[in-house]
Formats: structure tokens, sequence, C-alpha cells
């Protein structure tokens, strides 16, 4: 028997073709040396990039559940910046209450009261996302228009109800201790809070990475990307992966806000729409339902959009809109096209 | 005659017609039955929002595409007449130029965007137009030599269109001719002939075009239309028309910034009207602006009563809250979108049927 089995054929694809394909990665190292080389100064340099990792690891974070969301369910949740922003609300709300915590001068005792924050922050938007999922996404499956003006409204009624429960001023909280100050390597000042989010974004990165390409849901996601049908049709409930997927990425949206909380000090309900805008160029600059191309996207808009605010402040924005139209006019579906366009 | 004024596209509703009717004896006569600055305020800002929500239908209803740059475009109008005006001073010439730079401005950028990123999704569209809108906003609040920054434009308008010019001595109906009742004369007829062209391109051979791309672009593609012109062509047309409405509320507020011509919260509130007063009919406009501003304008009102009266409850009354009208719209929105896609409009005709 053994020996009629068909071996499968993999095809060998030529190196040029490989070198191609894994352009997009070459990428960041370019952006950062073209940053050297405009800044000239390698401390200011430095600082920069580490700032400019650090925002791409924390937009990376909030855009990756997004772009899986999309290309696992063809669902564009316009009302993601609602998680970010209510979790950045919880997360300041549980550091309030451990403020002996935050405020003692144990690194422990910090650490643990940020970690509590955001295991609170992802559980209730987690939670938060089962009922978007359940009462607002679900009746519109498959049909854009309606899910892009659903998960508008949603944006709305969750900024409005964070209004009713926080009231209508914005939050401030200042860092744990720990996470305070900087280090000074030569004459370049580096915030430990930047390395602290560069360190959990790249741990986020590889867990997705290992998960989606060695883990049994990991294979089931991806299948469900590719021919969602089919999977059902092999007997899995693809609605209950739908469901698991969602929440994820809305608790990763909760884990994001408390970041970003946390690195600027203040919150607002607003924070959430605000962000988003940067979220979608990096979801689009990576190609939608890519994680590896929302990662390296995230790291390029993160460095950009520093580099700009040092050399010209006034166009940080805009240089973020020009390097989204640059990949575009490259890859017309993003640097990774993961859902073919329907 | 009527039937030619409308395009043939007749309201098909009795209460839809009565409602039509009211909606637009209270804009003619405005200044006479409702006497006053803040409902003349709110009479002009319901004309300019029924050509920028009927705009903004002629490409969510019509085209089926979602844009989030609607404001933009708008702001670039309103732009375009208060930089003129303050540039070179207020006359009728720099009004004009003003408009059309603003509407070319506009359909220019609409011809980009819309090359360039309606060929892949609808989804797609709206993520782009979304980032771009508010990249747009930031840069204008930044480019304060030009456009004043936060604070925005003041300038001076034509001296015939301001208060302090008197047509005739004698009130007429306790209300006095003056100016401002030109401007706003001006603003509702230029709204209503908007008005009647963009339900003029609708019911042309292109509108029903567009309705075909709309409901299968695939289809369309296959008997021979090029989707991604028609898709153009009504965005460059929605953008020059939301420009125009941009250009007379510039004309009537003599005042342009951010917050009133590129927030975020003015696309919302388009979005919330159009799909309140209902998709792909342009008399969904009509009646969502309306109510919609009215809303805002009056209910706020009617909630702080309702906030007052049940101040013993505790959890209720930040809900009813004066500052939390937006709660409910948007929770009406979304029932809308589930229960009613068609807006009141197509409740109206539905019911008659």
């Amino acid at each position: 028997m053994s020996n009629t089995a068909v071996k499968p054929r993999i095809e060998k694809i030529p190196l040029k073709e490989k070198l191609f394909q894994k352009l997009p990665v070459f990428l960041v190292p370019v952006l950062a040396l073209t940053g050297l080389a405009a800044i000239g100064n390698p401390s200011s340099w430095l600082t920069l990039t580490v700032a400019g990792l650090a925002m791409g690891m924390m937009i990376f974070i909030m855009a990756s559940g997004l772009t899986v969301v999309f290309g696992l369910m063809d669902v564009i949740n316009f009302g993601h910046g609602a998680f970010v922003a209510v979790g950045a609300f919880v997360g300041f709300t549980v550091l309030a209450w451990l403020a002996g915590w935050t405020a003692s001068p144990s690194v422990m005792l910090n650490l643990a009261a940020v970690l509590i924050a955001i295991l609170a922050a992802m559980l209730i938007t987690g939670l938060l996302g089962l009922a978007f999922e359940r009462v607002i996404v679900m009746p519109v499956y498959g049909e854009h228009l309606k899910q892009i003006l659903v998960t508008m409204g949603g944006l709305i009624v969750a900024q409005q109800m964070i209004y009713v429960v926080w009231g209508p001023d914005e939050l401030h909280i200042s860092r744990p201790q720990a996470l305070q100050g900087s280090f000074v390597i030569g004459e370049a000042a580096i915030e430990k809070y930047r390395l602290v989010a560069v360190a959990i974004g790249l741990a986020l990165f590889l867990a997705m990475r290992h998960i989606l390409k060695k883990t049994k849901i990991g294979l089931l996601v991806r299948a469900g990307v590719e021919n969602g049908e089919m999977v059902e049709a092999l007997g899995y409930r693809i609605r209950r992966l739908f469901l698991i997927v969602f929440m994820t990425g809305s608790a990763l949206a909760g884990l994001g806000g408390v970041m970003w909380g946390l690195y600027q000090e203040t919150i607002t309900a607003h924070m959430g729409s605000e962000i988003m805008v940067l979220v979608f160029i990096v979801v689009i600059i990576g190609g939608l339902g890519s994680v590896e191309g929302c990662f390296i996207g995230a790291m390029l808009v993160g460095l950009l959009a520093n580099y700009t605010a040092f050399l010209a402040p006034k166009v940080a924005l805009i240089s973020t809109i020009a390097l989204m139209v640059v990949i575009l006019m490259w890859r017309p579906q993003g640097l990774y096209p993961v859902v073919k366009a329907k | 005659m009527l039937t030619r004024l409308l395009s043939g596209d007749t309201p098909r509703s009795g209460l839809l017609t009565a409602l039509l009717l009211i909606v637009l004896i209270s804009l003619a006569f405005a200044p006479f039955l409702f006497p006053g600055t803040r409902s003349l305020e709110t009479a002009a800002r319901i004309c300019i929002f029924i050509v920028l929500v009927a705009s903004y239908d002629l490409l969510l209803g019509y085209a089926g595409i979602v844009s989030f740059a609607h404001t933009m475009f708008f702001g670039i109008g309103a732009y375009g007449t208060a930089l003129a005006l303050s540039t070179t001073g207020p006359g009728y010439g720099s009004l004009i130029w003003g408009t059309a730079a603003g509407a070319v401005v506009a359909a220019v950028f609409a011809l980009a965007i819309g090359l360039f990123s309606l060929r892949v999704k609808a989804i797609f569209f709206a993520m782009v137009t979304l980032a771009v809108a508010s990249a747009f906003a930031v840069f204008v609040s930044q480019m304060s030599w030009l456009t004043g920054g936060e604070d925005g434009l003041n300038y001076k308008i034509p001296r015939e269109l301001t208060p302090a010019f008197k047509l005739i001595d004698e009130k007429i109906l306790g209300v006095r001719i003056n100016g401002k009742l030109l401007a706003y004369y001006l603003v509702f007829f230029v709204s209503a002939i908007l008005f009647l062209v963009m339900l003029r391109i609708v019911n042309s051979p292109f509108g029903r075009t567009l309705k075909a791309v709309r409901d299968n672009a695939f289809r369309a593609e296959a008997i021979g239309y090029r989707v991604v012109w028609y898709r153009t062509t009504a965005t460059i047309l929605s953008a020059v028309m939301a420009a125009l409405a941009g250009s007379l509320l510039a004309i009537w507020l003599r005042y342009t910034g951010p917050a009133t011509t590129l927030s975020m919260e003015i696309m919302i509130d388009i979005l919330l009207m159009v799909v309140i007063g209902g998709m792909g009919t342009l008399y969904g406009a009509v009646l969502g602006a309306t109510l919609f501003i009215l809303a805002q304008t009056y209910l706020q009102t009617l909630m702080g009563v309702a906030a007052d009266a049940s101040s013993a409850v505790p959890l209720f009354s930040t809900l009813v809250a004066p500052e939390r009208w937006l709660l409910w719209l948007g929770v009406l929105f979304i029932l809308s979108v589930y229960f009613f896609p068609s807006g009141i409009v197509g409740r109206l005709r539905a019911g008659r049927a």
C-alpha cells in the first residue's frame, strides 16, 4: 500500500521569486536607514526609532485583531475603536483602584497592578466583543454595506455609553513608578515604557504567529480564511470559531487601549476613533487579513510618523497617507494580500 | 409641469407628500412663520443639510458606496468660498470664483480617490476615505496661516446679504426685510435648485445604471457598462454637490472652521440622516435632515425635561440627560439599518402599497 501512496508534490519556488515575496520585510530597515540619513544625529535617531517601534507595536496590537477578523469573517468592524477606548477606560479604572500598588517603589507590585489592569480590560472588551458579535454583527454577515453602517452605529452607542458610565471628562493617570523615566544610552534617552511596549508587541506577534502556524485552532482559522464553507463541510462549527476570533480581536483591542492610554497618560472617549485612522492605514498597507503584513505596516507607520514628527511636524499624518498611497501603487492589495478582492 | 420638475419621481405616498409639503412650506416661509434668529438659523441649516445629505445619498443609496470623506468635500467647498471672500474682499466676483474653485478642487480630489480605491472593494473605499478625511481635517487645522487653524476664518460677505442692509424700511408681516432674509432666500433657492438637479440625475439613465451597478456590479459589467466609470462619476458628482452645500454654509454663517465643516461628528450626523430618512431615495434626505436637525436643536430640551423628571432614578436620568441624545439616535440608527433599511420614506411607501 505504502508504495502506491502519492507523495504531495511541493512546487519549488525559484530564489528570485522567494526574495520578491519577502521584499516587504526589508522595507522596515530601509525606512530606518533612510530616517538615519535624513535626521543625521544618531542619538536622536535612536530615540525616535525606539519611539516609532513602540508606537508601531501598539498599533499592531490594536490592528491585528481587526485584520484577522476581516480575513476570517469578511467583516470589517468600524466599531473596533470603541473596544480600544473601553479597554483604556477599564484599565485606568483598575489602576486608579490599585493606586497604592502603582505608587509603591516595588517593581513587582507596579507590574502586578498593570497586569491586573490589562487582564481586566481584556476580559471586559472580550465580553463586549461577544455581545457585539451576537447583537450587532451577526444579522449582517455577508452584507458589507450594512456591516459598515451597523458597526459605525455600534461605535456611536459605545462612545456615548462611555460618557454615561465614566462621565464626559478625560481621565489622567500617571504610569507606575517602574515604568516612568528613561534609560540613557550615550546621548539617546529611551523611555522605559517604550521598551516594555516593544517587548509586549513582539511577544504578541510571535505568539500569534505560533498559534496561527502551529496549532489546530490556527490551522482552522487559516483554513477558514481560505475557504470557510469547506471548513464547515468538514464538520467544524465555523460560527463558534468566528465568535472566538472576534472576542480575541476585541480583547486585543482592549489591551492596545490600555497600553496606548498608559503611553499618552490621558484618555478620552474619542481616542478609539482617533486611533482607528492609523489602524486602518496599517491594515490597508499590510493587506486585509494578513498578520505579517499588519506587523510590517505597523512598524512602517510608527517609524515614519515619528521621523516626520521630528523633521516636519505639520505633515506627520499626511506622510502616513502618502506611505499608504505609495504602497498601494506598488501592491494594490497591500503588502501581503490574503483575502482576494470580492 | 410639476412631474417634470420632479423628474417623474413623485413621492408616491399620500402621507409622504403631505410631510414633504409641510417641510417645503415651512422652509419657504420660515422667516414669517417662525420669527426669531434661532429658528431662522435652524431653517437655513436644514436647507443646507438637505443638499448635503441628498448628495451623500447619491453615493450611499444609489451607488452603494460608503464614503467617510463627504465632510471633506463639504469642507473644501466651504473653505473655497471662505478663502476667496477673506483674501479678495467681499464681492460677488470672489464669492462666485471661490465657490467654483471649491467645487473643482472637490471634483479633482474625488476623482483621485475614486480612481485609486474604487477598483477594489466597497469596504476598502470606506477605510481609505476615512483615513484621507481625517488626515485632511488635521492638515487644515495645522495650516493655520492659510485656514486660521482651529479658530477658522471669519470674513465679510457682500453687504446686501448682511443684516445691516435694508431692502424696505417697513416691516412685512412683522418681519424686517433685511439682508439676512435675502441670504436666507439665497440659501433656500439654491438648495431647492440643487435638490431638483440631483433628482434629475438619479432619475436619468445614468441614475438607473448606477442602481444596476449597486445591485449587481458583476452583471452590470457583463452587460457592458463600465462599472468603475459609473462609480467614479457618482463620487465626483456627489463631491461637487457637497462642496456647493459647503459654500452655502460658508455664505450663511460668515464663518468657516474645522468644527462646522470637517469634523467626524458631522460625517456621522450625515450618515444618521441618510439612513433614518431612507437610503436610495432623495426624499429620505429631506425628511432625515429635517428630523435630525430639529432633534438636534429641540430634542435636547425635551430630554432635559425627562432627565429632571426622572432625577430620582440614578442610571436612567444619566441615560436621558440632554447631552446623551446621540446615544438614542445611534440606537435608532442600528435598529433602522436592521428593520427598515429603506428608512422613513420606504416605510411610508410600503404602507400605501
